[in-house]
């Protein structure tokens, strides 16, 4: 293991890990909390979570975030639900069971020690969400209520229709607020992190524009938490909203913090299929349908029939042929390729064969469409006004899109990135989800993150770490704010003529198309070439009209880009030196004779984590070794 | 086809604004409205000129940061939808007959005195946070929340709170109030907490917290046009208001 990287894993048997590092991380007294400035990036479910906590704890909060409140952030759009190992179904559910089956999801290429400790926080966090009044979906008996996702064969996703993300993150946002209003938390909504302020090696604060009048603000700290999402927009298509970049952790990267597995990125399986070259994103339709819909493509190619017309013993329930046992419920990557096969057969459904069927009609049958409307009434009416058709009688089209990133900023169990003060919560950093998440897992491990690590872990450090003090005037932080400066100069000075958005496609077109739901070193390396030439010129045809001293939402995208186009580069190496098959990562050299990804447990157990040098110079790749002692290896199946 | 967007362009809080007719061709009715201002926004810029401002993130309808005024109506007028997801037809069919040719789509920000235009289509409405932290909120810990099935909430409870928590804080009951206020924004937080025993305890500190921060916010009064419930994308109903008014009313009678 390289030195660099030393996870803190706590020493003993699994279960007691979380407990025992608990008791030894070092506190911070209550006047000297105080003391204590934390700057929180970010305001979704993790960023949200760990500023109300990180305040009530009595800590001096900030919290940037780029949308004009903190309500919007991205969680807002996540649908399904969140799991949690409550056993309430009696299904035979447990702390075990969600560890084994979250560790198994990601293929292995996951810290063993933090996935077990997500598992454990899971309750809490629905006890906490439920104290805040977040209104879970409930029984007649005033019990909550409980559903299945991908890869599991418990049932034990909690939701609120297709909108639990945005009452999860209404809770978190609501305890914002009641900090906020206590005095203890400052909000600064539109504020855009654009470098990160090192000291001595250590954080200590942030250069933000202010997106309303374009001023660079410096925000210094004691410790900094990036809380700021994935990068499946480095796609340009994908399901994340528009704004979801990937600047604050890529500048962290450029900074000094090893960024881990940037080429684990998940397709979802049930979104919408891509309709025109204008489209802005892709539509997602919460998994959660795939408890009661069935999964099918015509047995022949070019059949132009429709759907309902095709009889039975014509339709290929491929999902249920290929895997018996969890069926239409197989893992997210699983299903993602699967579709792409048998699209890739010519079997894919029309306009424009990139699509397959999700069919509800036997659950009508079973359940009747009143009770759908009950579980999915939002879903079927978003679905009705994109697609025009009702889901209860003509079966939905999906196709896989890109939807979320495992990978991410390396951070240690205490969830600290390799520069000490540097803390990454959420999506932003790499830790729980291996090479594949499951669903409903997401929100499960920001709010772990944010309601329950990252405080006790943040005051650790702070009760530690030695700082001198810093101002504006200390010569780190004039050059963090140089460095803003002059890229903002650089885009708004070039002389090109091309919206940034065009860069933006072409990028998207050509990471779908190399490394995407499969890859090959042939083709990965060809995509190398094509974003080294692509963001040659991006630099030299790229127009921003305006200046940086106002609003200019123009240089807000041109930025995100420019950032996108060098992130993607580090994605396709690291995808050529992951030289196996591994969930999402399928190398088209590596698979079984059915597709599968085959893992090469003995040179790559290991989580490849990418340190930026200076100079140009190719990034050094840092390896953590994965060990498996609570779950031992094993091949995944779903079948 | 070919369609004109009349749009708002304001550069700055401070400066004037007036309206621009922006012709866009080759556009397909199919396609999203903010999709057709993307496109007509990547034509200015290779021009160099300054594209059409205006919010919008998730583009299906959660997050509620989009929100423009389409011909007159806050969020162009479809039932329970936002901006985002009205498509250019969908906004054609409510603009005035098409001159020489080519159908007219107005564009407007969300316009209100407690929603200052930031750029174009862009406003603030940093009012309706300060709305939320005046009250809108259970105080809990994080950590000191009991098991969650401890207390029994009946669906008949759970159901309506989570439809009065459905409000995604778009303002559009704001812009389409003719007294710019936010009473249905206020009451849908009040009834969303007030109907779960985990709200009881604050119900009434909440209510009367709630109805001050929405006068110190520069919002106006409630006479119950009900234009507010009309243009909800979320179809949050007028009785929440009642709610609001009744909880603080008591709140009033008992002094707490």
């Amino acid at each position: 293991m390289s030195a660099e990287l030393q996870p803190g894993v706590p020493s003993g048997p699994i279960a007691g890990k979380w407990t025992r590092r608990r008791a030894e991380l070092a506190l911070v007294g209550p006047v000297q909390k105080r003391r204590h400035r934390v700057v929180v990036v970010g305001s979704g479910l993790a960023g949200a979570s760990a500023a109300a906590s990180l305040s009530e704890l009595g800590y001096e909060t900030l919290c940037l975030c780029f949308q004009d409140s903190p309500r919007r952030a991205h969680s807002v759009a996540a649908q399904g639900g969140i799991n949690a190992a409550k056993n309430y179904q009696n299904d035979g559910d447990s702390v075990e069971r969600l560890f084994r089956d979250t560790l198994k999801g990601g293929d292995f290429r996951s810290r063993e020690a933090n996935v077990y400790r997500l598992a454990e926080l899971s309750n809490g966090i629905v006890d906490q969400a439920v104290a805040q009044g977040v209104p879970f979906a409930r029984e007649y008996g005033g019990a909550l209520a409980n559903r299945s996702f991908g890869g599991a064969l418990v049932s034990r996703t909690f939701y609120s229709r297709g909108q639990t993300g945005q009452q999860l993150l209404l809770g978190a946002y609501q305890a914002v607020a009641k900090e906020a209003a206590r005095g203890g938390l400052t909000l600064l909504a539109r504020r855009e992190m654009l470098d990160l302020i090192v000291v001595d090696g250590r954080a200590r604060g942030v250069v933000a524009r202010n997106l309303v009048s374009g001023a660079l603000e410096t925000h210094l700290a004691d410790a900094v938490v990036l809380a700021t999402g994935g990068y499946a927009n480095v796609y340009h298509l994908s399901t994340n909203a528009r704004g979801s970049n990937a600047t604050a952790i890529w500048r962290a990267y450029r900074r000094g913090a090893a960024f881990a597995n940037p080429c684990f990125v998940q397709f979802h399986p049930t979104c919408l299929p891509v309709s025109g070259e204008h489209q802005a994103k892709l539509t997602l339709m919460s998994e959660s349908l795939r408890n009661d819909g069935r999964v099918w493509v015509p047995g022949q190619a070019g059949d132009g029939r429709r759907p309902e017309d095709i009889p039975e013993d014509e339709r290929d329930y491929y999902l249920e042929r290929l895997y018996p046992r969890y069926g239409n419920l197989a893992a997210r990557d699983v299903a993602s390729r699967a579709a792409k096969v048998v699209c890739d057969e010519g079997r894919g459904v029309a306009p424009g064969g990139r699509a397959v069927f999700l069919d509800l009609r036997d659950a009508v049958d079973r359940v009747g469409a009143g009770a759908l409307r009950e579980r999915y009434g939002n879903l079927f009416e978003m679905y009705e006004r994109i697609v025009g058709d009702d889901p209860l009688r003509t079966p939905l089209r999906i196709y896989p899109a890109a939807h979320y990133t495992m990978g991410g900023l390396w951070v240690d169990y205490d969830l600290m990135t390799t520069i000490p003060g540097l803390f990454a919560a959420g999506e932003a950093n790499f830790s729980d989800h291996g090479a594949n998440r499951l669903g409903a897992s997401a929100l499960m491990q920001t709010l772990a993150d944010g309601y329950f690590i990252v405080p006790p872990s943040v005051g650790n450090y702070l009760a530690t770490a030695r700082l001198s003090p810093v101002s504006e005037a200390t010569s780190e932080v004039r050059d963090a704010v140089a460095s803003a400066e002059s890229r903002i100069g650089a885009l708004v000075g070039s002389r090109g003529g091309l919206p940034a958005a065009q860069f933006h496609r072409a990028l998207g077109d050509l990471l779908w198309n190399h490394c995407g739901l499969a890859r090959s070193e042939a083709g990965l390396v060809a995509a190398l070439r094509q974003i080294d030439e692509l963001r040659g010129r991006f630099w030299r045809d790229v127009r921003v009209p305006g200046s940086g001293a106002s609003f200019n939402q123009e240089l807000e995208r041109a930025g995100r880009v420019a950032d996108f186009l060098e992130l993607a580069e580090l994605m396709c190496i690291d995808a050529v030196a992951r030289d196996e098959s591994a969930g999402c990562h399928l190398r088209e050299e590596h698979q079984t004779q059915d597709g599968e990804p085959r893992r090469d447990d003995a040179h790559f157990a290991h989580v490849a984590a990418w340190m930026h040098t200076a100079g140009g110079a190719p990034p050094r790749r840092l390896i953590e070794p994965l060990v498996f002692e609570a779950a031992p290896l094993e091949v995944r199946s779903y079948r | 086809m070919n369609i004109v967007l009349r749009v708002w362009r304001q550069e700055s809080p401070g400066s004037g604004g007036g309206f621009v007719d922006h012709p866009l061709s080759d556009v397909d009715p199919g396609w999203m409205l903010l999709e057709a201002l993307d496109v007509l926004n990547e034509k200015l810029v290779a021009r160099d000129r300054r594209p059409i401002a205006f919010d919008s993130d998730c583009r299906e309808g959660i997050c509620g940061a989009c929100g423009v005024v389409v011909n007159g109506r806050p969020h162009g007028g479809m039932p329970h939808a936002t901006t985002c997801e009205l498509s250019v037809g969908a906004a054609l069919a409510s603009a005035p007959r098409p001159t020489n040719g080519a159908g007219v789509i107005t564009l407007e920000p969300f316009r209100t005195g407690a929603f200052p235009v930031v750029c174009d289509l862009v406003v603030d409405r940093g009012a309706l946070d300060r709305v939320i932290m005046a009250g809108g909120f259970v105080t809990v810990r994080t950590g000191s929340a009991p098991e969650a099935n401890t207390i029994p909430i009946p669906k008949a409870d759970a159901d309506p709170a989570l439809d009065a928590a459905a409000c995604i804080g778009c303002g559009a009951c704001v812009a389409a109030c003719p007294n710019g206020s936010a009473a249905l924004f206020a009451g849908a937080k009040a009834s969303h907490l007030g109907r779960l025993p985990q709200g009881k305890p604050e119900q009434g500190r909440r209510a009367l917290s709630l109805v001050r921060a929405l006068d110190d916010a520069g919002f106006g009064a409630c006479s119950l046009h009900g234009e507010c419930e009309a243009v909800c994308p979320k179809d949050i109903r007028t009785d929440v208001i009642a709610r609001l008014n009744r909880d603080a009313l008591r709140a009033r009678i008992r002094g707490r």
